[in-house]
Order: C-alpha cells, then sequence, then structure tokens
C-alpha cells in the first residue's frame, strides 16, 4: 500500500465526491426512482434508498481502509468525511433541483418524485443538512466495522448483504411462497410491502449470522481436512443436488421455471463455447450461429408448415447435431489459420451471415424468412410431452447434465490437453505434434453441437424460430457469462448464466437499465476479478501471476551469452 | 548413414540470407554442436529443420525422409523434438501436464474413448502418467510433477521443455542455447546431462551453444557458421585452432591473439 502523504481527510472527501457524483448520476438517469418502487424493508427503506446508502457505505468503506487502523480516530474521521461528502453531493443535488425546476428540461429525470425522494419531504436545505449528518453517521459506522474483528465485520457485512439481496427479490419470494398453501401462509409475516418486512429481514439476518457462526465452530468437523473427498460423499452430494434440481420447478412455480430454462439454454451454450473459447482459446464471436441452425434445423426437419419431413422431435435431433456438427466443421476451416482478433472479427461475420440468411427470401421456403418456422414438434416420451416451461425443465436439466458430463471428460483427456497446450502456445503446440487442424475442428464441432443442442430445445420451447431470437447480443451474451463465471470453468458457466441470465430476469421491471448494469458489473469484474466468479485452476494461475513466483524464475532472461567467449581471450 | 542431412539450405527473409548453402551431416547417436557469433543464422536453421521456417532451397533429410515443407507435428512425429532458446513451456499447465502433452502423438484415444472413458482410454491415461512421470524423474523433477511450470526455477524450467521434449520420443533433439543463463555450476551440470540423454537414451543431439566450455566439453563434432554460411566444420580441437573461426568471433584485429580464445578448460577434453 502506499502511503499518502496528503492528510486522511483529503483523501476521504475526494473518494467520498466520487462516491456522491456517482449517486448523483444514478439518481439522474432515473434508477433511484425505479429502483424506489421496491422495499428492501417494505416502510423503513426501498431499494432506490438502499442504492443511496450504497453509495455512503462504499465510499466510507474505501475511505476508511486507505486510512488505515493504527489509530482508532483515523479510521472514523475518513468514513465520516467520506460520508458526509457523499452526503454533500446528494443533499446538494436535491438543493439544486429545488431551486431551478427549469433542470427537468435538461435532465428529464430529475422529477418531482425524486425530489421529494432525496428531500425526505423536507426542505431542500433542511434535507441537505439531513443528508450531510446522517452521511457522516454512516460512514463512520462503516469505518467503525474495520475497527472490529474479522470474523464480526463479516457477520455484519454477510447480514446486510443477505438482507439487501432477500429484500430484491422479496416480491418473487412471497409470489412463490404464495403458492405454497400452507407454508406460504405461514411465511406471510416475512413481507410487507414491495419488501421484507421487519420482522422478516431480523430473521433473514439472523439466520445468515447463525449459518456463519456454525462454519466457522461446527462445520469443519463434518468434513475431513484434506481437499479430496471420498467417492461415496461425492456421490451423496451429487444425488442431494440432483434432488434438489428436480424438485425445483413445482416448488418455485412457474414463472421461475421459466426464468430457469432461459438460464438452462444458456448454460448449454455457455458450456460448448467454454470450449471454445475456454479451453481451446479460439475466441468465437459468431457461436449464435449454431444455436440458430439447432433451432432452423429442427424447424424444418419438424414443421409441417413448411411441409418437408414432419420428424418427431427425437428422430429429429440426431440429425440437427449431425448437421450443426458440420456446420462447425464446415466454418472451422476457412479459419484454421487465423488466430486471436482476426478469429473474432470473422466469426462475428459468421453468426451475423446466418441469422441474415435466415432472414433473407432465397431461403423463404426452408427458414420462413422474416416470419420464421412455426408448429415446430415438442419432444415427447410416451404420452408424455414437454409442452411447458416446468417440463421442459427437465429436458433441459438433462441436457446440461450430459454436456456437462462430455465436457468434464474431453477436458481431463488427452484432447483437453492438446486444446490447453494450443491456447497457451498455438505454435509449440504444434511442434510438440498436437495436429492443430483436427484439434481445432474438434473444439469448433463439439462447441457447436452444444448449441445445436440448446437451439433445438429452445425451438421446441417456443414451438417456433424466428430470426431475431438469434441476434449478435446471444453471442455476447454467452461469451459474457463464461468470463464472469470464469474461463475454462465448468461450475463458472452455471454461475455466469445464473448471474447475466437469471438475475436480470427477476428484475424485469427495472429493464431499461440492464445493459448499464451489465456493462458496469463486466467492467468491475475485469478491473477486481478478471479470473471470474469461480475461475477454473489454469485461470488463477494465469491472473496471478505475481503471486508465488520464485526468484530463479524471474531471471528467465537469458545473459548476454556472447561475451563470455571474448572474456576467455589471455 | 547419417541421420540427418542437410544440402544446401537457403533461408532468405527479404534480402537477407539468413542460411546460405548450408551442407550439414549427422551421423546417428553423435553429440553435434553449431556454434556462430549471434546472428549467425543458428537458430534460423533450427526452425528450418523443425518445419517453423520452410528454406527456399535446399532439402533436409531424417534417415532419408524429406522434411521440407511437412508442418511443425509431422516433422516431430518423424522423430525430431526441440527445446526454445527462449524457454516455451506451456506456463499455467503443471509440470506433469507439460510432459504428457509431449506425449500426444503416441496416444490415441479419441472423442468417445474420453468421453465414456473406455476400459483402452483408461490404461492408455494410466501409462502415459507413468511415463510422464518417469520422464519427470529422468531429468531430476521427481515429485515436481504437480508444480505450475511458470513457478518452477530457470534451470528446471530447462529441465522440463527436455522432459517434454524427449516424451516425444525423438530419434533428434535439437537444443537451443540450453545453458543461456546459467552459472558455470549450473551450465557444467547440463553438460552432463546432455551426455546421458545420448548415453542412456541412444538420441543424438544437435546442439546451439554459446558456452565454449559446454561445446567444447561435449561435442564430437561443430559446425561454426557465421552470416549464415558454413566456415568451419570437424572435431572440436580443429575447431578450437581455426583461424576463420578467431577471426569471425573476434573480428581481424584480434587474430592477433589466436591462441587460447576457444581453448577449451583442461578439464572438459
Amino acid at each position: 500500500m502506499r502511503s499518502y502523504s496528503a492528510p486522511v481527510w483529503q483523501m476521504a472527501l475526494k473518494l467520498g465526491l466520487i462516491g456522491g457524483a456517482v449517486a448523483a448520476l444514478l439518481a439522474l438517469i432515473g434508477m433511484v426512482e425505479v429502483f424506489n418502487q421496491r422495499a428492501i424493508i417494505g416502510g423503513v427503506i426501498s431499494m432506490g434508498q438502499t442504492f443511496l446508502g450504497l453509495a455512503v457505505l462504499l465510499s466510507a468503506y474505501a475511505a476508511a481502509r486507505r486510512a488505515g487502523t493504527q489509530t482508532r480516530s483515523t479510521a472514523l474521521l475518513a468514513g465520516a468525511v467520506a460520508g458526509a461528502a457523499v452526503g454533500l453531493v446528494i443533499g446538494g443535488l436535491a438543493l439544486l433541483m429545488a431551486a431551478w425546476p427549469d433542470l427537468r428540461t435538461i435532465l428529464i429525470n430529475a422529477s418531482p418524485t425524486l425530489l421529494a425522494l432525496l428531500t425526505f419531504g423536507q426542505a431542500a436545505p433542511v434535507a441537505l443538512a439531513i443528508w450531510i449528518v446522517a452521511g457522516g453517521l454512516l460512514g463512520a459506522a462503516t469505518g467503525a466495522l474495520l475497527l472490529l474483528t474479522p470474523a464480526v465485520r463479516s457477520a455484519i457485512l454477510a447480514a446486510l448483504g443477505a438482507v439487501v439481496l432477500v429484500g430484491v427479490l422479496a416480491d418473487l419470494l412471497r409470489l412463490i411462497t404464495s403458492a405454497w398453501g400452507v407454508i406460504g401462509q405461514a411465511l406471510r409475516w416475512m413481507f410487507a410491502g414491495r419488501g421484507l418486512s421487519v420482522a422478516g429481514a431480523l430473521v433473514v439476518a439472523a439466520v445468515v449470522v447463525l449459518i456463519g457462526v456454525l462454519r466457522q465452530r461446527g462445520l469443519p468437523k463434518l468434513q475431513p481436512a484434506a481437499g479430496r473427498r471420498s467417492p461415496r460423499q461425492t456421490l451423496l452430494s451429487l444425488a442431494i443436488s440432483l434432488a434438489i434440481l428436480a424438485l425445483l420447478p413445482p416448488v418455485l412455480g412457474t414463472y421461475m421455471s421459466e426464468v430457469l430454462d432461459q438460464v438452462g439454454l444458456y448454460v448449454l451454450m455457455g458450456l460448448g463455447l467454454n470450449i471454445v473459447v475456454g479451453f481451446a482459446g479460439l475466441l468465437d464471436l459468431g457461436y449464435v450461429g449454431f444455436y440458430a441452425i439447432g433451432a432452423y434445423m429442427m424447424g424444418l426437419l419438424t414443421s409441417p408448415e413448411l411441409g418437408f419431413f414432419n420428424l418427431s422431435w427425437w428422430a429429429a435431433l440426431p440429425i440437427v447435431l449431425a448437421v450443426t456438427i458440420l456446420s462447425g466443421v464446415v466454418l472451422g476451416i476457412p479459419v484454421l489459420k487465423v488466430r486471436g482478433d482476426y478469429l473474432a472479427i470473422i466469426t462475428l461475420g459468421f453468426g451475423e451471415m446466418i441469422r441474415y440468411l435466415a432472414l433473407s427470401n432465397a431461403l423463404d421456403p426452408y427458414t420462413g424468412g422474416p416470419q420464421g418456422v412455426q408448429l415446430i414438434a415438442k419432444p415427447t416420451i410416451g404420452s408424455f410431452v414437454f409442452d411447458d416451461v416446468t417440463k421442459l425443465y427437465y429436458l433441459l436439466l438433462a441436457g446440461c447434465l450430459l454436456t456437462g458430463f462430455i465436457a468434464i471428460r474431453l477436458r481431463d483427456s488427452r484432447l483437453g490437453r492438446a486444446w490447453m497446450a494450443m491456447r497457451e502456445d498455438e505454435d509449440v503446440a504444434q511442434a510438440i505434434g498436437i495436429n492443430l487442424v483436427s484439434t481445432k475442428l474438434l473444439a469448433f464441432a463439439t462447441g457447436a453441437a452444444f448449441a445445436g443442442l440448446s437451439g433445438a430445445i429452445f425451438a421446441a420451447k417456443i414451438g417456433a424460430a424466428y430470426p431475431q431470437s438469434f441476434h449478435l447480443l446471444v453471442s455476447i451474451n454467452v461469451l459474457a457469462l463464461i468470463i464472469v463465471g470464469g474461463m475454462g470453468s465448468i461450475p463458472g458457466v452455471i454461475v455466469g448464466a445464473l448471474a447475466l441470465v437469471g438475475l436480470p430476469e427477476l428484475l424485469r421491471e427495472f429493464a431499461e437499465f440492464r445493459l448499464l448494469v451489465y456493462g458496469v458489473v463486466l467492467v468491475v469484474m475485469m478491473l477486481y476479478r478478471p479470473e471470474g466468479l469461480l475461475p477454473s485452476e489454469a485461470a488463477r494461475r494465469e491472473m496471478h501471476e505475481d503471486e508465488n513466483v520464485t526468484e530463479e524464475s524471474a531471471l528467465a532472461q537469458p545473459a548476454e551469452p556472447a561475451i563470455q567467449l571474448e572474456r576467455t581471450a589471455t | 548413414m547419417a541421420l540427418l542431412v542437410a544440402r544446401k539450405v537457403v533461408k532468405r527473409f527479404g534480402g537477407l540470407t539468413a542460411v546460405r548453402d548450408l551442407d550439414l551431416d549427422i551421423e546417428p547417436k553423435t553429440i553435434y554442436s553449431v556454434i556462430g557469433p549471434n546472428g549467425a543464422g543458428k537458430t534460423t536453421f533450427f526452425n528450418c529443420i523443425t518445419g517453423f521456417y520452410q528454406p527456399e532451397e535446399g532439402e533436409i533429410l531424417l534417415d532419408g525422409q524429406p522434411l521440407v515443407g511437412l508442418p511443425t507435428d509431422k516433422i516431430t512425429r518423424l522423430g525430431i523434438a526441440r527445446t526454445y532458446q527462449n524457454i516455451r513451456l506451456f506456463a499455467n499447465m503443471t509440470a506433469i501436464e507439460n510432459a504428457m502433452v509431449g506425449l500426444h502423438p503416441h496416444l490415441r484415444t479419441g472423442v468417445l474413448g474420453a468421453i465414456f472413458r473406455t476400459p483402452a482410454a483408461r490404461a492408455e491415461e494410466a501409462q502415459a502418467t507413468a511415463e510422464a512421470r518417469r520422464l519427470l524423474q529422468f531429468v531430476g523433477l521427481a515429485g515436481k510433477g504437480d508444480l505450475i511450470a511458470k513457478n518452477l526455477p530457470y534451470g528446471l524450467q530447462r529441465r522440463l521443455e527436455v522432459a517434454r521434449a524427449l516424451a516425444s520420443r525423438p530419434k533428434l533433439l535439437l537444443l537451443d542455447e540450453p545453458t543461456a543463463g546459467m552459472n558455470p555450476r549450473e551450465a557444467e551440470d547440463m553438460m552432463h546431462f546432455i551426455r546421458r540423454l545420448r548415453d542412456e537414451l541412444g538420441i543424438t543431439i544437435l546442439l546451439i551453444e554459446h558456452h565454449m566450455r559446454v561445446v567444447m566439453g561435449i561435442s564430437e563434432h561443430i559446425t561454426v557458421l557465421d552470416y549464415g554460411e558454413k566456415i568451419a566444420e570437424g572435431a572440436p580441437r580443429e575447431i578450437q585452432t581455426n583461424p576463420r573461426v578467431i577471426e569471425a568471433y573476434l573480428g581481424r584485429g584480434g587474430a592477433a591473439q589466436q591462441h587460447g580464445v576457444l581453448d577449451a578448460p583442461a578439464a572438459a577434453g
């Protein structure tokens, strides 16, 4: 850590002003107001207020961290100054809005509602004072957090985080639990307004703290000290997770099943692209093309509307997969010699080409052109038809398990090693005897097959395939979820899909800010956790090279060998 | 018959001729060195043999089989392996993974074998792991298989690169400055190690080296390049006294102090 020659309060003021500016910006783009419709704790604190509070908290925390904790007063002072500075900016914004109502002609979100929210219904100067004092107090409290022991601090932060998270999802949780009959009735006291009730919030906090205490005391005994678990334990935990996964749709209801289906489609694609990008290091931006080919092939083979084949979904599936694998190979051949950025640009073009082909008049009889293909068959097993989201969930679950299994097996084989070697150094990999052509094509083909399966299920899910479903943004989403989850990491794909596909679905009403949040999340991730949420071993090694490098290997540069020759002269 | 034969090899980069009309015959089980001042074309010649570069003229034969025009992986499969002047390991993979990648051309598990983990695939994988472990032990990396390549000390990284090259079971091993950046003691160790490769594994060694102590100590045959051309060839003794070689290394003015410039240390005879 570098030491700050400037006084602590100056640094804290700077951080506070930055935090305040961010909060003011969020308010002025309308985010605070929109989020205010939902409560974290009903009647006590809304989501919008939580946002502003978070600005105080984060600025104060950063300031207190930098100030250090040598003396109690520096952390408290830094926190208080930063918090007050955030309050000053927000209160100042309120003052500005009150004094100059015409501001709204420029910044349309500077509405009276926002003003009321920012001033607590008081006169603006009073509100400014409240903001500064409240910000300072909250900031000082945040600074005080640093003076606590790590265990207590993490317990408090976890409890706060959990309350906010559960509060954000409270609306949905109430919807889900209301379908549970008696249990739902019994849980009603936990919710108030569009958030948690005070009692509910307290219970959530207590449960989180309790779990934390248990994990520190009790659980280590349950798990053996060695990292490896016995096969029986692995099997048991697998069976339990499977049982939980199988129970999700009836427990969570239709809406959540729809969200999970969406996540499942992206997990399938993510697992496939993870092989191409994560394992083999081939940056493919046209991945949506294979998803489209899978969906359209399913349409071509099963839709009576086009009237070519009328196969059943299951009969068509092997053909669909064969065609997507073939398309993976065919699109792979021209890019065999191309690397990095160039590969990305060319594959980007491929993806767009496929979408335009689907739209084109030339292929109209086969793809339905802009109208797309309707009446695509649903998968059936006996008399069981996968005709709604809760049923399709099981098909997707099976698909994800199968592809996940295949991905793991391939990763741990000779082929996986060849992919990783190729990612590390393509020339050396080839010089070691790896056939780049077959190794690359295998990666493209496997990735394409997974996307084809995803496309086939997607087609069955909506019963149709439309060109606009296969936009470039799908490719980017899949790539982003791999990056956020952790490049090359299979659990990372699932976490990434839940975070980037599942979470936004749950926060639908804030859809207009979705891309903003998405962008911010990606930037923050790349700056502070480039290896992803659940990184693979290799990615962790790569991103943290500075950590455990031995002294000798730092001297990897040869030391002017030729000179030694002349020195031997007598 | 010579294991590796090069005839009139020419490699140009634009107007610059990096290797000019090079002839070379490497007998089986020899330790053969190519030396020369910086920029003499030694590494370029290595890259021509291994398929990284395509020479404009001439031919290179391994056991009578032409190599020019083949991709690097084919050449490796024919029995040539190499190391690199600036170590090029798969830095984020473990030591044993690096060695196992080297075994790649000798394994045949395919997609289905990998997915279903067939008995054949399992047996092959177990064998490969055992062989990789043996290789690591041979090069002095016993027990270090699970370390990440880039975290190994410099000397061991060089050793691991050799292990990876050995994994492809080469007839001819090309070592590009294996002692670069090493202190005299480490270089001495490397010298013994190279000799073991030949004596114990029967591999022919082609070496680029700047440490004269090493070159004169272990080579049976030396070719000297200067500006891409062969200026001398022969046993270490002949090379040490060759006036053209001394001139190439020291320039015309230095030629006066002929004696001792390229002397091998007495111990190395």
